[in-house]
């Protein structure tokens, strides 16, 4: 009884929550401007997406801004764990207390005031894409940092002494032993990275050039538009993006839980 | 030998020096610059006008009470919804309980203005218009939204809980509303906290949300918005601040509750 509760609950949570998307995901595939009008199918949809120029500018733009910013990030984030894991307590209080700002802070006021730093304080030029890029690599560079700081910890500090006492230089000992270590952490934070950026509108559309813009800007702008076929198109495009997402969740719980066996297999020989 | 160990110990630490200056740059010096333009006006005269005219202007006073209003509202919704569906998931006993969590946290990776699109299509066949109700239309709207980021903190905690205490608290002869309210929810408090912080202050900013759902009123968001299109960098660094002490004071207050890994509850998924 109790199971049958919990179930029927999740179940109109689950169906909520994805009825919106599934909807439109439906209608992208047919010829009606309009949700609830049925209509024949179609792939006009597609075929828009495919082949305008500014949707596929601004799906490209999109793409490389999210891994630009997500390699800078991920870098950046992890040199400054792995530094302020050795470091004193200045260095670990003072990044640590700086990293939690942009976490908790509301992105629209991030943005706000990176942009009036950046373009009012110091001129920099909106259309050189600098303040752009500068205010993704914020936005993310704390989560990478988050993601990676755990792992240090869990991190085994002899096996670094280790290295050095067998004559590895203290790069090499970086390199090839406390950066394996942590590559778990530095995976998702990279992952973290880019789907921060995707997300992203606010720090977007206060520090990009006029011409720029990605997936949520154009979105935001297109629907204050009234052109049908762009909205249509839309609808086509979040069916492609919740396609993506499912074949790479899939793929992650695939190879994670092959992992996870090969590694309770090797356990099981050592035993 | 003395001298090498400690040039490689702060070799290690030299690591972190470009992200330090990244910080300094980047997060502090914007920090210090809006607390600048906060409190000077266009001439760089120092004034506090900035600061009395959003608490003399009943305008701005108004925006203030309905953003709190939205925000409070959406947060109740999100808590409401999101302790049931974490506490079934980490304490019912269903097979795939992460798979499950996934179906809940996967719409968090698909661009949420893409979702809010797909909402507000539904809402208008649902309503006819969305002008008729906007305060519902956006508190539906923001808890679509910012609902996973409630599920997945609680979720941790409820999960990290050690069943002998309920074991225990049986034993003693608790029934389980008692188990649960003595026990379950003080010790899921921490996953709370955490997730009341990632969706209040949202809910008082994410003004695109309301202009997507055609609700033209300003909550807190808006209005820096509104500022930094008259290039009014005064006006909207002090409305900034004032969000900015929001959060330093939630900060505060919550503080001996929070979890450790309360900000990384947004790629709590990824990370595990």
């Amino acid at each position: 009884m109790k199971k049958t509760i919990q179930t029927v609950f999740i179940l109109i949570m689950v169906t909520l929550l994805y009825l919106p998307i599934f909807v439109l995901a439906f209608y992208s595939f047919t010829d009606s401007a309009n949700i609830g009008a049925i209509h024949g199918f179609s792939l006009h949809n597609y075929v828009t997406l495919f082949t305008k120029q500014e949707l596929q500018d601004m799906i490209i733009g999109t793409l490389t801004l999210a891994f630009g910013s997500a390699i800078i990030s991920t870098v950046l984030g992890m040199l400054g764990a792995v530094g302020v894991h050795y470091s004193k307590r200045f260095g670990k209080t003072f990044i640590g207390a700086m990293n939690q700002v942009p976490v908790v802070n509301a992105e629209v006021v991030t943005a706000f005031s990176l942009c009036i730093l950046l373009i009012g304080v110091c001129g920099v030029d909106k259309s050189s894409y600098v303040s752009l890029l500068i205010g993704h690599v914020v936005l993310e560079t704390p989560f990478v940092y988050l993601s990676v700081m755990p792992k240090l910890k869990q991190m085994d500090n002899s096996l670094y002494e280790a290295a050095l006492d067998l004559g590895a230089s203290p790069k090499t000992a970086i390199m090839r032993v406390v950066i394996p270590q942590i590559f778990p952490g530095i995976v998702s934070g990279f992952a973290l990275a880019i789907t921060l950026s995707l997300d992203d509108y606010f720090i977007t559309s206060y520090t990009k050039p006029a011409t720029f813009d990605t997936i949520s800007t154009y979105v935001v702008n297109a629907t204050k538009g009234s052109q049908t076929e762009i909205k249509t198109a839309l609808w086509a495009l979040s069916t492609i993006i919740f396609i993506v997402v499912v074949l790479l969740v899939i793929m992650m719980n695939v190879t994670g839980n092959k992992n996870a066996r090969r590694a309770g297999e090797i356990e099981k020989k050592n035993a | 030998m003395q001298s090498k160990s400690n040039w490689l110990k702060l070799s290690k630490a030299q690591l972190a020096l470009p992200y330090g200056l990244f910080l300094v740059c980047f997060v502090l010096a914007p920090l210090i610059v809006i607390i600048y333009y906060a409190f000077t006006n266009g001439e760089g005269v120092f004034t506090i006008e900035n600061l009395t005219g959003f608490f003399l202007s009943t305008k701005t006073i108004g925006t203030l009470a309905y953003s709190f209003g939205i925000a409070i509202v959406t947060t109740s919704v999100c808590l409401l919804l999101a302790y049931p569906i974490a506490y079934i998931l980490a304490r019912g006993n269903f097979k795939h309980k992460s798979v499950i969590l996934m179906i809940f946290i996967m719409p968090m990776w698909i661009n949420f203005t893409l979702r809010i699109t797909a909402l507000k299509e539904i809402l208008t066949i649902i309503e006819g218009n969305l002008s008729f109700h906007p305060f519902l239309n956006t508190v539906i709207g923001m808890t679509y939204d910012f609902l996973p980021f409630m599920i997945l903190p609680i979720y941790t905690t409820l999960l990290k809980l050690d069943k002998n205490l309920l074991e225990a608290a049986s034993d003693l002869g608790a029934d389980t509303v008692q188990t649960f309210m003595k026990v379950t929810l003080p010790l899921s408090v921490p996953g709370i906290i955490s997730g009341i912080f990632m969706v209040f202050l949202p809910s008082m900013t994410n003004y695109v949300v309301l202009d997507m759902l055609y609700n033209s009123t300003y909550i807190m968001g808006s209005l820096i918005g509104a500022y930094f299109s008259a290039y009014d960098w005064h006006g909207g660094s002090m409305i900034s601040l004032i969000l900015l002490i929001i959060i330093l004071v939630f900060t505060l207050c919550t503080n001996r509750y929070a979890d450790e890994d309360a900000g990384s509850s947004r790629g709590g998924v990824i990370s595990r």
